[in-house]
């Protein structure tokens, strides 16, 4: 069977995902994709690298799982991020939610994307089409990385 | 005692390293870690208060680190 959460290193596949969260009690079968943007903040992006403290992230995807399925009352959550190199257009995290009802399933997939987004280890680093690259932080402080 | 210190990321480019490992006196907390850190080389790039974990779960400066425990620096997360 495949696990509700996951992190891979290959293509997300959304019909695998959907199937996932397939249940003959849903009326409701959302599929969330986030991509990578060909600009952010102005600047053009080439492509991305995602790394994460994997077994931390594995464990908060699992637990963002268990939490969202217990809080909308439903067993049909699924998410996948993917680590590793990634062109623009790529499905960087994808989220499967199936549910009765399609109020408690929208608001069901935006809660687990916003969880990801605030407490899942996984970092960024954006190629610019200038040849450079840098962490993204979200927080908007100026980058560990950057110089001083 | 000793713990395993991982970087990632923004950090782990700022030292240099992507785990360290620390000689740490017998009662020691997150903070004391963090202090500890602060004496490699490239720290000052760090920010006055990273987020950490223990154990792969999240901590406060507070939390008691013991021997063989695995504590890592949390840059700010930027999944999805």
């Amino acid at each position: 069977m495949t696990p509700l959460a996951s992190l891979v290193r290959t293509p997300i596949d959304p019909l695998e995902m959907i199937h996932c969260v397939s249940n003959p009690a849903n009326g409701a079968v959302l599929i969330f994709l986030g991509a990578v943007r060909q600009v952010n903040e102005g600047r053009a992006v080439t492509g991305i690298d995602y790394a994460a403290y994997e077994a931390m992230a594995l464990r908060e995807l699992e637990a963002i799982v268990a939490e969202g399925a217990a809080k909308f009352e439903t067993n049909d959550v699924a998410v996948r991020h993917r680590l590793g190199e990634l062109g623009v257009e790529e499905v960087s995290v994808a989220i499967a939610v199936g549910h009765p009802h399609r109020d408690a399933a929208y608001a069901l997939s935006r809660w687990v994307i916003e969880e990801l987004k605030r407490r899942v280890p996984i970092w960024k680093r954006e190629h610019y089409a200038d040849g450079t690259r840098e962490w993204v932080d979200p927080t908007g402080r100026a980058s560990a990385g950057a110089p001083s | 005692m000793t713990v395993t210190l991982l970087l990632f990321a923004s950090y782990a480019d700022a030292l240099g390293a992507s785990s360290l490992d620390m000689e740490l006196p017998g009662e020691a907390t997150v903070g004391d870690v963090l202090f500890a850190v602060r004496a490699h080389p490239g720290a000052e790039r760090l920010p006055p208060s990273p987020m950490v974990a223990v154990n792969q779960r999240y901590a406060s400066l507070d939390s008691v680190v013991r021997d063989g425990d695995e504590v890592a620096l949390i840059p700010p997360v930027a999944g999805g």
